[in-house]
């Protein structure tokens, strides 16, 4: 029996022994679920801890640090009290869809959790159009928001939903595209191709200019995908209290709020794997200890969504239609003309290889 | 033609109403605002105010001068101080009473640093309305300060009462000149960090410039009064042109800006807060020595006739006005709020804007509600 060091496969090869080979299968992706659900609904929950402490540090305030050593249980038993909460709803609401639309949200959330590349071995599954099944499952969100905000059957929750879709389809092209200039270098969609060629150099630093202006552009839209500040216009509680949200309490609230840290988690994934050589360390100082990957892996994510963090406690907030300008005027032109050069450095090998 | 007909009209768009308040965040306290809008447009602005009305007027006409005093703490309660002057020299001039330098130069100073305690909370609340959360806690950290220093003076934080009719309550801790120049030093290094945070940053000034206009014909003809006008260029200030208690005695300039927008309006009262420091380091060092208080009687009675008195408050011009019949209750008394006047100009400036862009001009009105509806 060929021992392989993949989570997926290793789970798999145990159960084989006990079982037949397709009952095996199914009970795998069980397990694998429920290990990703576990794993992310506690990291979902540390994030927003993260938040409350480096929105206190910016705000000369302490932050949570009372449960727990640091605070750490805090968001724990916030979960807890959110579980424990009778889930109110609005009596003309359109109960079906008001009830599904938190599912939409947070499932979409969980789904592209599966594919980001931890380190070689931690990856739920490696499909070889990796990239495009990130983009198309994340974007699947949107519909959980407009779905909330119409079935709500309230203005301001309408409002901030339909601000919401508009922004999405806005700022999906920006990612996509960003992201593309970048597998213009790769030439693979799969991510473990990807990290792969990064053994010679980040991508960021092979593709140099046209690769920190796609980053750039991609940490911009990113942050606007995830409705975060300073572009969290569907939830501005300056103007609509609390956006498309507003009906929803309880656990389905929950949901909303955990998708909105895990959507973020995913964005600078997706952005250590594309740009920052996911689990590979700089120079390869810890090549020779394969698990330290997840750490490297971690820190860098981490940087990153702190740098998203920093961004909404500094910013205002833009306006609707100054969003959209920045958009189709600025960065959607940006971007194409930012493909053409990385397609004419590809062409011409002008990648810088360490 | 019929089919692009239909096509046009299934895009009409159709005007709706929505409610912003009483409960809402962006109304600070309980006013509410019927919104007519058009998507994200809108079409028309009603304040409807009434919620925290509490008859002060009428309860005025029941009270002594001593306790209307106090009744002026909960009208503007970030400018407590100004309102308690307000009345007390409305009371001090019609008994013709001989204030000491003392308490003139005390209550000035203590007026600048209510408006600086305001203009840091206003600063503050400016920044979460437009969604830069983190200015709320540097505008409190200051504020804080000045507050620590009431509290020692009087013993209140908010609704000071440290007005009587005649003079001060009490006599100034002997801490407070020591605290209010350390603040003096603090302050001067935190105005250029505000200015940092929020005044240059791009995304502020696009959502703040050519928004919520208001020309100065306006300005006028709307009666808006404090530094809403004045960022529309109309020289108002009561300080300068009526100067009461120690006004008299220090230089200080007019902040004017004639765009007229809600940028301009932030502009004012950032660069007010530098004059208000200014008017307390030209006051701080010489405040003369005497009595505290003057003795009057303890009832006391106004003569016949009708006294007027007004001031500058951080939000505008606020008038005292009392019809006295010669008894120990005024017979009529009203009070010409600022934030009245400046809320209705919001209709004019809202009208044609989006929802973000009546929540910044909003929030540069710096309304309190207390004091639209008394």
């Amino acid at each position: 029996m060929q021992i392989s060091l993949n989570i997926t496969e290793t789970i798999q090869e145990c159960l084989v022994s006990m079982m037949s080979e397709s009952a095996a299968g199914y009970i795998a992706m069980v397990i694998i679920a429920l290990i990703y659900l576990g794993i992310f609904s506690v990291a979902g929950l540390f994030l927003v801890l993260l938040e409350r402490r480096v929105a206190a540090w910016f705000q000369l305030r302490i932050g949570p640090n009372r449960v727990g050593f640091q605070g750490l249980l805090q968001t724990m038993a916030d979960a807890l009290k959110l579980v424990s909460k009778e889930l109110t709803g609005t009596d003309r609401a359109d109960k079906f869809l008001y009830n599904l639309a938190p599912y939409f949200v947070i499932i979409s959330a969980l789904m592209a959790l599966g594919l980001i590349p931890f380190t070689k071995e931690f990856q739920a599954f490696d499909i070889n159009i990796g990239i495009f099944f990130l983009i198309a499952v994340s974007s699947i969100g949107v519909i959980g928001i407009l779905l909330g905000g119409w079935a709500s059957n309230n203005k301001f929750a309408l409002i901030g939903a339909m601000r919401s879709g508009v922004q999405t389809i806005s700022y999906e092209l920006s990612v996509g595209l960003s992201l593309l200039t970048m597998i213009l270098l790769t030439g693979s969609l799969q991510l473990s191709e990807i990290v792969e060629l990064q053994k010679s150099g980040w991508l960021i630093v092979q593709g140099h200019i046209p690769a920190i202006i796609a980053f750039m552009i991609y940490m911009i839209a990113g942050t606007a995908e995830t409705n975060r500040a300073p572009f969290d216009m569907v939830e501005a509680e300056s103007e609509l209290g609390a956006g498309f949200h507003t009906e929803y309490s309880g656990m389905k609230f929950a949901y909303f709020f955990l998708a909105e840290f895990i959507n973020m988690f995913l964005i600078a994934a997706i952005a250590t794997t594309v740009f920052f050589g996911a689990w590979l360390s700089p120079f390869g100082i810890t090549e020779s200890i394969p698990w330290l990957g997840v750490l490297w892996f971690l820190v860098k994510t981490l940087l990153l969504v702190f740098l998203m963090m920093w961004f909404r406690w500094t910013f205002p907030r833009l306006r609707v239609d100054q969003l959209l300008t920045l958009e189709w005027k600025y960065l959607l032109p940006i971007n194409l003309v930012n493909i053409v050069v990385m397609a004419f450095i590809v062409w011409q090998n002008l990648i810088i290889l360490i | 033609m019929q089919e692009t007909a239909t096509l046009n009209n299934s895009f009409k768009s159709e005007e709706y109403f929505i409610n912003m308040g009483p409960q809402h965040p962006a109304t600070h306290g309980v006013l509410r605002l019927l919104l007519t809008i058009d998507g994200e447009i809108i079409k028309k602005v009603e304040p409807d105010l009434g919620y925290i009305h509490r008859s002060i007027e009428k309860m005025c006409e029941r009270d002594s001068y001593q306790q209307i005093v106090h009744l002026t703490d909960r009208m503007d309660y970030l400018s407590s101080h100004i309102n308690n002057e307000a009345v007390c020299l409305t009371v001090e001039n019609a008994l013709e009473l001989e204030i000491p330098d003392r308490v003139k130069v005390i209550r000035t100073i203590i007026g600048e640093l209510t408006r600086i305690a305001s203009h840091c909370l206003w600063w503050g609340v400016m920044g979460m309305d437009v969604g830069a959360l983190t200015t709320y806690f540097y505008g409190f950290r200051d504020r804080e300060m000045i507050n620590d220093i009431f509290e020692e003076t009087c013993g209140a934080r908010l609704t000071m009462n440290y007005n009587v009719p005649g003079g001060l309550m009490w006599d100034i801790h002997p801490n407070f000149i020591k605290r209010v120049k350390e603040f003096i030093v603090h302050f001067k290094t935190k105005i250029p960090e505000y200015d940092k945070l929020l005044t240059g940053n791009v995304i502020f000034q696009k959502r703040t410039k050519g928004v919520g206009v208001l020309s100065k014909e306006d300005a006028i003809s709307f009666g808006v009064s404090g530094p809403v006008a004045r960022g529309s260029g109309y020289s108002c200030d009561v300080r300068k042109y009526h100067p009461y208690s120690a006004l008299d005695k220090v230089t200080f300039n007019e902040v004017l800006e004639t765009d007229g927008d809600t940028f301009a309006r932030y502009n004012v009262r950032i660069k007010e807060l530098w004059e208000s420091l200014s008017i307390i380091e030209q006051l701080i060092d010489n405040i003369p020595e005497g009595e505290h208080r003057v003795k009057t009687n303890a009832v006391i009675k106004l003569p016949k006739g009708e006294f007027y008195q007004k001031v500058e408050t951080a939000r505008g011009e606020l008038g005292v006005y009392i019809i006295s019949t010669g008894t120990k209750n005024p017979y009529r008394m009203k009070f010409r709020s600022p934030g009245f006047s400046n809320l209705s100009a919001l209709n004019h400036m809202a009208v044609g804007g989006k929802i973000g862009d009546l929540v910044a001009t909003m929030a540069t009105l710096d309304l309190v509600i207390p004091d639209i509806d008394r």
